[in-house]
């Protein structure tokens, strides 16, 4: 079953190659491909026992004289970062389908060659396996903002890759350490280690991914010149790799020097929450505001995590998926305002709500939930963060509570500037509203953020099964 | 009845097999029709090398216990056989890359000297004396001297030639050298004798044996005995230097490992550490030098330097495990360096011009297998997923964790971040380059496809990501050729 949702997006991704099809025809074969993975994972989700551990396991020796397996499988937590995968990447490719990219067998093919190698990152339970996944997106990531993105692409996929493999390596020299020092790279099987080497190793990698301060040197390049459905998946997806990481590996395998860093994790974390929310606050553009609230974002998911109480954990899980779905339509509501207007600048833009009454409703549903209002996911998820920093120090949750306040003055601002205010001067008259294709890319994904307002618990109550003592819960003092 | 020796035929049936189709692709060329040239030979060294692979495998299965033969001057084991293997299937590779080359002249020495230099160094790395060694070292080198000298109208080719002629013959006098002074110190020649003899710290000996690194360490391109490398593999015909590349590189590093490990093992805290500087100096010289390049044949170039150096951390751990991640990486290496060479040739074949980074641009998109198969290629040698240059890499820091080489396991990783960058280079300037710059093929239209180099780069992207995946059985067989070595 898992293998089955890794195998569908890469066997589509060979075929959408392979087949010599128009660049349409291949975007449809990848959209149904797309589709077919959603109704995949709905079926594992019916067929998973939140009450329990680990899941739909599947594990195959790949090598055994170093310890290395296929092994996968699903946790409460990873099911659902699974599950805002397959949604947002499906949603991209759809809208890589409507805005029609050049040379489309190659695009939709590199779409689903990540969608495959994010749902492995989810799923691996071996260290190697972890790694193998964790590079293999960035190979169709460097293509896709390389080939596809805006005029300083190549600046930025420079960038972009620098920094991410900096930390890759990292990640390699610790994974081989820690692996070859348990003899074995079995996620399952391995003991927890305390080397702080090893340990700060894969926190670099993970700081790097998310990004958190001040690791965040590529962030804002890499978002604002990849094609809008790649910076959807970059922000919404692609960072939860770290989140899964960091919460697989690092808490799990490093108790003790978990503990011993909290404070100061927590306060590069903290750090960068401000620091993001104030440049968001004074971004020009619609993708930079969603790309410094994305890394305030991520900055607030790792203070939950590192509150290393289950409040936090289960926090920092809600507000990782309201997280992706919030910046992957913002994103796509970003692109579709700049396919009308030829910028996202602020300063060209303004008075869109005048006349386009669906743009409007979806931008602030989507805006007000990002601003975390009450009563929204977002609100849920943050609320739990801030709860379980509360256990830590009070101090703590009063920043993260103040960065809620940035958070609103930088989405409004966001909303005013795009929708209300005067016409802009690249605002014209008759630019359309949005299409029904464009509404069925993006009223998914508002439905789904509504669906988990309604009911949160959904989420922070089967993530973690408390009687099962996993490996974040053992982790917790 | 004069008795004569018996010979264990099959142990020697690779070698002659290379040599045979050697004596027949030449005198083919004389004795055969005009029109038949042009494939006769081709053909006549395809065969061989296929038959010296099969014979080796056959060799390889029915070895499990190795065998000293002719007076211990060479042995049958696994070692050999796996190694024999890998450079018969290079050669194959190369023949089948050669074939669509557009020579017109000396098409029969061509492929004569090509199976000739594959059964010297089927022959060198079976070697378990001195004087085999040196023998089997001048065999396949004399070999190679005349192959890179062989577009006589070029003159890079003729420069590349006599370079290696020069650089060449000095490392392998640098060798003999060395032989001479091991001899001199322990009345031995054979390398199990050698440890035998225990000479212990003999000042003789450790020169010696600094020779015979530093000779071997020309062939396989490690720094700084790396000089000739990039002129060379620059100005030889690409074919040539896609063999060199992989084979010779191959046989090197294996005669190394059982050179240093057979005789020399109460001297192994000696050589481990020098192995170990020659890596780190054979990492940074490749890599920093390869940033610069803008002659794709020079990057490769100076990217085989650089991995030169990772096997050679395999080495310097002096353990199975390193035995065992030195054969596993050579055989996604040699298939990546045949693919990538082979690739680089087809775009020589279309510009009729040497092959820079600057028009390699657009290859990519024009020629999508191609494209697609040199990006797998530059993922392979940097060690990304999916290929096996991952597992390689793996295995090599291992290998080095276990010995408690950990500032190898550094200066390999920081040395892979910096071939990020001319890896990525190329990748770029096949896909990433603005539609204005590309340029298509010179006018006149492409070349007819050549659908044999579509076969080698074809296996090289098969062994490439097939070693990923199958990581298991190669290991097994990596570790039963170790297992014929002493650790």
């Amino acid at each position: 079953m898992t293998t089955a949702l890794i195998l569908l997006p890469l066997a589509a991704a060979l075929a959408v190659w392979l087949l010599p099809l128009p660049g349409r025809a291949a975007g449809t074969l990848a959209l149904l491909a797309g589709l077919a993975e959603v109704v995949l994972w709905v079926v594992a989700l019916t067929q998973f026992d939140f009450d329990a551990g680990l899941q739909l396991r599947d594990e195959h020796s790949w090598f055994s004289d170093l310890g290395v397996s296929y092994d996968v499988g699903f946790y409460g937590f990873s099911l659902f970062l699974a599950g805002l995968t397959v949604v947002v990447c499906t949603v991209a490719i759809a809208y890589a389908l409507w805005a029609g990219r050049d040379r489309g067998r190659a695009y939709h093919g590199l779409l689903l060659f990540l969608t495959g190698s994010i749902v492995g990152v989810f799923t691996a339970q071996d260290l190697l396996l972890f790694y193998v996944f964790f590079e293999a997106m960035l190979i169709p990531i460097y293509v896709l903002i390389g080939v596809w993105g805006g005029p300083r692409r190549v600046r930025a996929t420079a960038t972009f890759v620098i920094y991410t493999m900096a930390g890759s390596l990292l990640m390699l020299a610790a994974i081989i350490v820690l692996g070859l020092s348990q003899d074995t790279f079995s996620l399952i099987d391995s003991g927890t280690s305390s080397n702080d080497w090893v340990f700060l190793g894969f926190l670099v990698a993970f700081a790097v991914k998310a990004p958190i301060f001040p690791f965040h040197g590529w962030l804002v390049d890499a978002y604002r010149e990849s094609p809008p459905e790649v910076a959807a998946i970059l922000s919404g997806v692609v960072s939860k790799a770290a989140v899964y990481g960091l919460l697989r590996i690092v808490i799990a395998k490093f108790p003790e020097p978990v503990q011993e860093y909290q404070s100061t994790i927590l306060a590069f974390a903290t750090v960068g929450l401000v620091y993001a929310s104030i440049l968001a606050f004074r971004a020009p553009d619609i993708r930079s505001v969603t790309a410094y609230s994305s890394m305030a974002q991520m900055s607030l998911i790792t203070m939950g995590l590192f509150s290393l109480n289950e409040l936090g954990v289960d926090g920092a899980i809600v507000q990782s998926l309201a997280h992706g779905l919030v910046s992957a339509s913002l994103f796509l509501l970003a692109g579709m305002v700049e396919l009308r207007t030829g910028s996202s600048a602020f300063a060209g833009l303004g008075g869109m709500a005048r006349g386009r009454p669906l743009l409007a409703t979806l931008l602030m549903t989507t805006g007000i939930i990002a601003l975390a209002v009450p009563g929204s996911v977002a609100f849920a998820g943050e609320f739990l963060i801030l709860a379980g920093l509360y256990g830590v120090g009070w101090g703590w949750s009063v920043v993260g509570a103040a960065a809620i306040v940035l958070a609103a003055m930088y989405m409004l601002r966001l909303i005013s500037a795009v929708l209300h205010a005067a016409r802009g001067r690249d605002v014209a008259e008759g630019a359309p509203d949005v299409r029904p294709f464009e509404l069925a890319i993006v009223v998914p994904l508002v439905t789904l953020l509504l669906v988990l307002s309604a009911w949160p618990a959904a989420i922070s109550e089967r993530s973690f099964p408390s009687q099962l003592g996993n490996e974040a819960a053992e982790a917790t003092p | 009845m004069i008795p004569t020796p018996t010979v264990d035929w099959l142990a020697l049936a690779p070698t002659l097999s290379l040599l045979a189709a050697s004596g027949i692709a030449l005198l083919g060329s004389v004795l055969t029709p005009a029109w038949m040239r042009r494939w006769f030979a081709p053909l006549v060294a395809f065969a061989g090398f296929i038959t010296a692979g099969v014979f080796a495998a056959v060799v390889f299965d029915e070895s499990a216990q190795a065998r000293s033969l002719i007076a211990e001057s060479f042995t049958r084991d696994r070692l050999g056989a796996l190694a024999a293997v890998i450079i018969a299937g290079a050669g194959a590779l190369t023949v089948l890359l050669a074939w669509g080359d557009s020579r017109r002249d000396h098409v029969g020495e061509y492929y004569a000297l090509l199976a000739a230099a594959g059964g010297g160094m089927v022959f060198f790395v079976t070697s378990t004396n001195l004087m085999t060694l040196f023998l089997g070292l001048e065999w396949f080198s004399i070999a190679l001297y005349v192959l890179c000298a062989m577009d006589t109208h070029r003159e890079a080719s003729l420069e590349a030639g006599l370079k290696y002629l020069i650089v060449g013959a000095f490392g392998s006098s640098v060798l003999l050298f060395g032989s001479a002074l091991v001899y001199g110190a322990t009345g031995e020649i054979g390398f199990s004798a050698i440890a035998d003899a225990g000479a212990g710290d003999d000042v003789l000996l450790l020169a010696g044996l600094a020779m015979l690194i530093a000779g071997l360490g020309f062939k396989a391109s490690a720094a700084p005995f790396h000089m000739w490398t990039p002129d060379v593999y620059q100005g030889a015909p690409t074919s040539v230097t896609a063999f060199m590349s992989a084979a010779t590189k191959v046989a090197a590093l294996v005669v190394m490992l059982r050179v240093l490990v057979v005789a020399f093992p109460e001297q192994s805290d000696l050589w481990t550490v020098t192995v170990a500087v020659i890596a780190v100096a054979s990492l940074a010289v490749g890599n920093f030098a390869a940033l610069v390049q803008r002659d794709v044949k020079r990057l490769l170039a100076y990217s085989s330097v650089s991995h030169a150096g990772f096997m050679l951390i395999a080495v310097a751990a002096n353990s199975e495990l390193g035995g065992k991640a030195l054969l596993y990486y050579l055989i996604p290496y040699g298939a990546m360096s045949i693919g990538s060479f082979a690739v680089v040739a087809a775009r020589e074949r279309e510009l009729e011009a040497p092959v820079t980074l600057e028009n390699l641009g657009g290859l990519g998109w024009e020629r999508p297998f191609l494209g697609a198969a040199m990006w797998v290629f530059m993922l392979g040698f940097m060690g990304m997923p999916l290929t096996g240059g991952l597992i390689g890499k793996l295995y090599v820091f291992a290998a080095a964790y276990e010995a408690g080489w950990w500032w190898l396991i550094i200066a390999g990783v920081i040395a892979t971040a910096i071939s990020l960058y001319y890896y990525l280079g190329v990748v770029r300037a096949l896909y990433l380059r603005p539609a204005a710059e590309l340029r298509p093929a010179v006018a006149g239209g492409s070349p007819p496809l050549d659908p044999l180099l579509h076969v080698t780069v074809l296996v090289s992207v098969v062994v490439t990501i097939g070693s990923f995946f199958f990581v298991q059985p190669l290991i097994d067989l990596a570790g039963d050729a170790v297992a014929s070595l002493p650790f």
